[in-house]
């Protein structure tokens, strides 16, 4: 056993929380399976070759238990105001527990089941198991199993086939408490031919200091559209593991953007399995300041022919951040005519700052168009003079053209109150970098 | 308006300019031809104040004021402006908003206000309209993925919004086709006025078929070789750069 998560294991016990779906047999051998593992496993160290950069040790450290069912604190929905999105439905994940009260689910199509993963192991519990675990089943660390052990909720959506959902879905992911875990397992379900709109959004709410840990399990049908945006914005006290795993069928669309403003340490992870004719992008953004580390981890596994892959990821560290990319791109031989392209862009604010950017190629088909490239660096000097023979000082060319690298991914957010959003937390986070509104 | 005295520059311990003398007078155009490699890019950047380059020798007056001395801005904003042989393509940074910092950087170091936004698309619009640009331009980001051509007339636009005193234009006639060329040229023209000197680098006579210099100088291995009017850019496209090295030599 793991002498540190051997911690969390025996105080966990001893704990009177109530979990999900305790009444059902699989799940609970699931849940004990999952908890065999962790012990062995403990939270993943630097001594993983996919964790190398990054070390959540520090979670061992501390002791973030789960919220009881008995107290779902009140709070303000005002306060919520600020990070609501106009014109979605909303789903609230309190502390890792759904709040009926703070969602708006009215008018929700008939067909389209979306409640929280508690409810929907009561009703549907079949179904459920259908789906439960499947595209996690070849993930194999800590956070994995430490969030079948302990889920205290999540959502549920399925998405009929044939229907687009008249408006995007937002899920807020709120913590009001210090010291609390907030683990969340969630379904998605879109079924052939149906398009759906989805924002995931991160945020502390009156508490700095606690443990985000979700995990979204996504099957895209044939010739299915998702989009899924993710917001994180933690602050430099809390942990974040946010991991995406889909699994896409033929001709099955999925757009990822992740804008990751941080935590002490998050950790961002996105596996997806294309199959023949389908299409994957996965676009983010990563800033960190002061001694934050923000960890992208990223797998796309070609397994069919025709599939396209686009990914693009940048990151702007300052003080003495660091930022992780590492992108791997699998093609495995039965893959012919897979057209892959993967990008990661590093910039560097200070001296202190770090990027450690990894992208892995592995290719065992030999009919297909593959590409990769990797930059780390300061701003390009030659723009900076540029700029300066156009009256502008170099201060604010470096101003201007820092903004400039992080509006290239923002400015391509369709939803516009989430632009709004995300361009509002560039300005608060870098307020050293002196971004003007009228950049924007 | 402009004088260059003695001017020596190396980069790296090489030197590139060796001893160049130029005097330009408000209102005049003068052309400088010459050869690959000889230093014309060099003398425009060093009129820039782009860093990398030692000054070794020699001096710059612009306007009375020690040119060499001034950061880069402060030069464009006293009215230098170089159009780059090489556009720089800067991703996410829009040409509108370039072109509003540019201005409004000058309005300001004239003690002027910021200029209304109203008048400013107003200023845009009739300057993108003498360089027939398309205002589906102004949205994109500066020059890129434009085509060759596209950026050398953006180049010429920025330079007709920010209004300078002495315009240096680095080979903006290289890869344009005849149209362009001519656009290109009206915008030159419409731009000449007494108070506005140009120094135009270029290869090609037929440049100067459209903007009529007063002085031809031929820049050979960092110095100028020979200095004549316009029917000098006539005799350098029948006889060859060759001609004048050796009569230099
Ligand atoms: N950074 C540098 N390091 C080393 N050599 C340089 C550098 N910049 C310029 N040079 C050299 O200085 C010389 C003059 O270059 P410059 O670009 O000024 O020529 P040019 O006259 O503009 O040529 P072209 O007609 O091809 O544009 C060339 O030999 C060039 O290789
Ligand atoms: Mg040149």
């Amino acid at each position: 056993m793991n002498s540190q998560s051997s911690r969390y294991i025996t105080e966990y016990q001893s704990l009177d929380v109530e979990l999900p779906g305790q009444n059902l047999s699989w799940l609970t051998q699931l849940r004990k399976d999952s908890l065999a593992r962790f012990s062995e496993q403990g939270f993943p160290s630097s001594n993983a070759e996919e964790w190398r950069y990054t070390n959540f040790s520090a979670i061992e450290k501390k002791l973030f238990i789960p919220s009881s069912k008995k107290d779902i604190p009140e709070i303000n929905n005002a306060a919520l105001a600020s990070y609501r999105l106009e014109g979605c439905y909303s789903l609230v994940l309190l502390n890792g527990r759904f709040v009926a009260e703070l969602s708006e689910l009215s008018d929700m199509p008939e067909d389209v089941q979306l409640c929280s993963m508690a409810q929907a192991l009561q009703q549907f519990p079949d179904e459920v198991a259908e789906y439960f675990g499947k595209t996690v089943a070849n993930e194999d660390h800590g956070f994995i199993h430490f969030n079948t052990a302990w889920f205290t909720d999540g959502w549920f959506l399925k998405v009929p086939e044939n229907t687009v959902l008249d408006k995007p879905i937002q899920i807020l992911n709120v913590v009001s408490e210090n010291e609390l875990m907030a683990a969340t397992r969630n379904l998605l379900i879109v079924e052939q031919n149906a398009q759906v709109e989805i924002v995931e959004s991160y945020f502390g709410l009156d508490a700095d200091t606690y443990l985000t840990e979700s995990i979204n399990e996504v099957f895209i049908g044939q010739n299915a559209r998702v989009n899924l945006a993710k917001l994180q914005n933690e602050t430099d006290k809390a942990f974040h593991f946010g991991g995406t795993y889909v699994k896409q069928e033929r001709d099955a669309f999925f757009y990822h953007e992740s804008f990751s403003f941080g935590a002490q340490i998050a950790r961002n992870e996105i596996h997806t399995d294309l199959g023949q004719g389908s299409e994957c992008h996965l676009n983010g953004l990563y800033l960190g300041a002061k001694r934050q580390i923000v960890d992208n981890h990223t797998r796309i596994n070609h397994r069919e022919p025709n599939a396209i892959s686009r990914e693009t990821y940048k990151g702007i560290l300052n003080q003495r951040s660091r930022g992780v990319f590492q992108g791997r791109v699998i093609v495995y031989e039965d893959a012919q005519k897979t057209d892959s392209e993967m990008n990661n862009c590093n910039l560097l604010l200070s001296d202190d700052a770090e990027a450690d950017a990894k992208p892995q190629l592995e290719i065992y088909a030999d009919d297909v168009k593959c590409a990769h490239g990797v930059t780390v660096g300061q701003l390009d000097e030659k723009s900076i003079f540029y700029l300066q023979t156009r009256n502008i000082d170099p201060e604010t060319a470096r101003n201007m053209l820092t903004f400039a690298f992080a509006n290239e991914m923002v400015e391509k957010i369709s939803l516009e109150d989430l632009h709004t959003q995300v361009l509002d937390l560039l300005l608060l986070r870098f307020p050293q970098i002196g971004i003007r509104k009228e950049w924007m | 308006m402009l004088k260059i005295e003695n001017l020596h520059v190396s980069v790296d311990d090489k030197p590139i300019l060796k001893g160049i003398n130029l005097e330009v007078n408000a209102g005049e155009v003068h052309a400088i031809m010459g050869p690959n490699g000889s230093g014309k890019s060099t003398l425009s950047h060093i009129l820039a104040g782009k860093p990398g380059y030692t000054v070794t020798e020699g001096s710059i007056q612009y306007q009375g004021k020690d040119l060499l001395a001034m950061e880069p801005e402060l030069r464009s904003r006293e009215g230098v402006f170089l159009a780059f042989q090489y556009p720089v393509e800067i991703p996410g940074v829009s040409n509108i908003y370039l072109l509003k910092a540019a201005l409004n950087a000058i309005r300001k170091h004239q003690g002027l206000d910021e200029v209304d936004a109203m008048d400013f698309l107003e200023i845009v619009k009739q300057k993108t309209a003498l360089v027939e640009m398309k205002q589906e331009f102004l949205y994109r980001s500066v020059n890129q993925g434009f085509s060759g051509g596209e950026k050398k007339r953006n180049e010429i636009l920025q330079m007709a919004v920010m209004e300078p005193k002495l315009c240096v234009l680095d080979e903006t006639d290289s890869g344009l086709d005849i149209d362009a060329l001519k656009v290109v040229s009206h915008g030159v023209n419409s731009l000449r006025s007494a108070d506005r000197s140009f120094v135009l680098i270029t290869h090609y006579q037929r440049l100067l078929d459209y903007i009529k210099p007063d002085f031809v100088h031929v820049l050979s291995d960092g110095k100028i070789a020979k200095s004549g009017g316009p029917e000098l850019a006539l005799e350098l496209e029948e006889k060859g750069y060759s001609w004048v090295e050796e009569q230099a030599a």
